[in-house]
């Protein structure tokens, strides 16, 4: 694991929990949606933190992409998982929510278990099919297993 | 009976989510590293790479079912509870399909850090 390949990691969790506060910020402004004129969903882009949240959303498919390149499935989505833990703070420090006492319970648990799989190691598996001139990139951990 | 349309949309939900995830992290593996391929050959190859694999297609249409049968869920149950028992039952689908058709080493660290996740996701809820 590189600075660079935390960084990628970094802006999933990131993207995802600023891209979902600013949706669900965005889309209150904007009020309901009946179904009747349901077009009005087509509108609702128009609202700059809607425009931003979408935004942030490409940017996480993007990071969360380019970490499967080189990571396991079942390694980025617990690591990854820290951003249901900056949302809890963001709820508590910037939207001043009352977080409750099972929450913090919550954020406890989901915090240990990104402890537990960052001690690990990022790729288990040689990869499908890589092509040979990719072959040189792969962490050894993989070429000792392959 | 709400409730056993509530519990099969999350069926559904965390269904196709988990086929997407398994689909999307293959198709990326056989992509290849995309930092060092970006480096090599630019970031046209990577996404011509992306978006000719059929597995990151197949992949996208199982997480657009995902996303739809979400919003069937919202209309016949509570937000409350679909949303986080689906992302929580998502962590432990995915170890478990991870380890059958992906073939990841999902030792006990691994297990440990799906399971507390999930129970953590589902206390944020509650």
């Amino acid at each position: 694991m590189t600075f660079r390949k935390y960084l990628v990691l970094a802006g999933v969790t990131l993207c995802a929990s600023i891209g979902d506060s600013l949706l669900s910020h965005g889309m209150k402004q904007v009020g309901n949606i009946s179904l009747s004129h349901w077009t009005d969903v087509i509108l609702a882009v128009l609202n700059p933190s809607v425009a931003l949240g979408i935004l942030l959303l490409l940017g996480f498919f993007a990071s969360y992409m380019t970490a499967l390149s080189w990571a396991d499935l079942t390694y980025v989505l617990p690591a990854t998982s820290l951003g249901y833990v900056l949302l809890t703070l963001i709820a508590k420090f910037f939207l001043h929510e009352q977080v409750t006492t099972s929450r913090w319970i919550g954020v406890l648990l989901i915090s240990a278990g990104v402890g537990f799989v960052t001690q690990g190691p990022a790729l288990t598996h040689p990869p499908a099919k890589a092509q040979p001139r990719e072959a040189a990139y792969e962490p050894a951990s993989s070429r000792d297993k392959g | 009976m709400k409730q056993a349309y509530t519990w099969s949309a999350i069926a559904v939900i965390v269904l196709a989510s988990t086929t997407g995830d398994v689909l999307l992290s293959h198709a990326m593996k056989q992509v290849g590293d995309v930092g060092a391929l970006w480096r090599q050959s630019g970031l046209w190859t990577v996404l011509r790479r992306v978006l000719r694999n059929p597995t990151f297609l197949l992949g996208i249409l199982a997480m657009t079912m995902a996303f739809y049968s979400l919003l069937f869920g919202l209309s016949w149950g509570d937000v409350s509870l679909i949303a986080p028992a689906a992302a929580s039952l998502t962590f432990v689908t995915n170890a478990i399909a991870a380890r059958i058709f992906l073939h990841e080493q999902v030792d006990h660290r691994r297990w440990l850090a799906a399971l507390l996740v999930a129970g953590g996701v589902v206390l944020l809820a509650a």
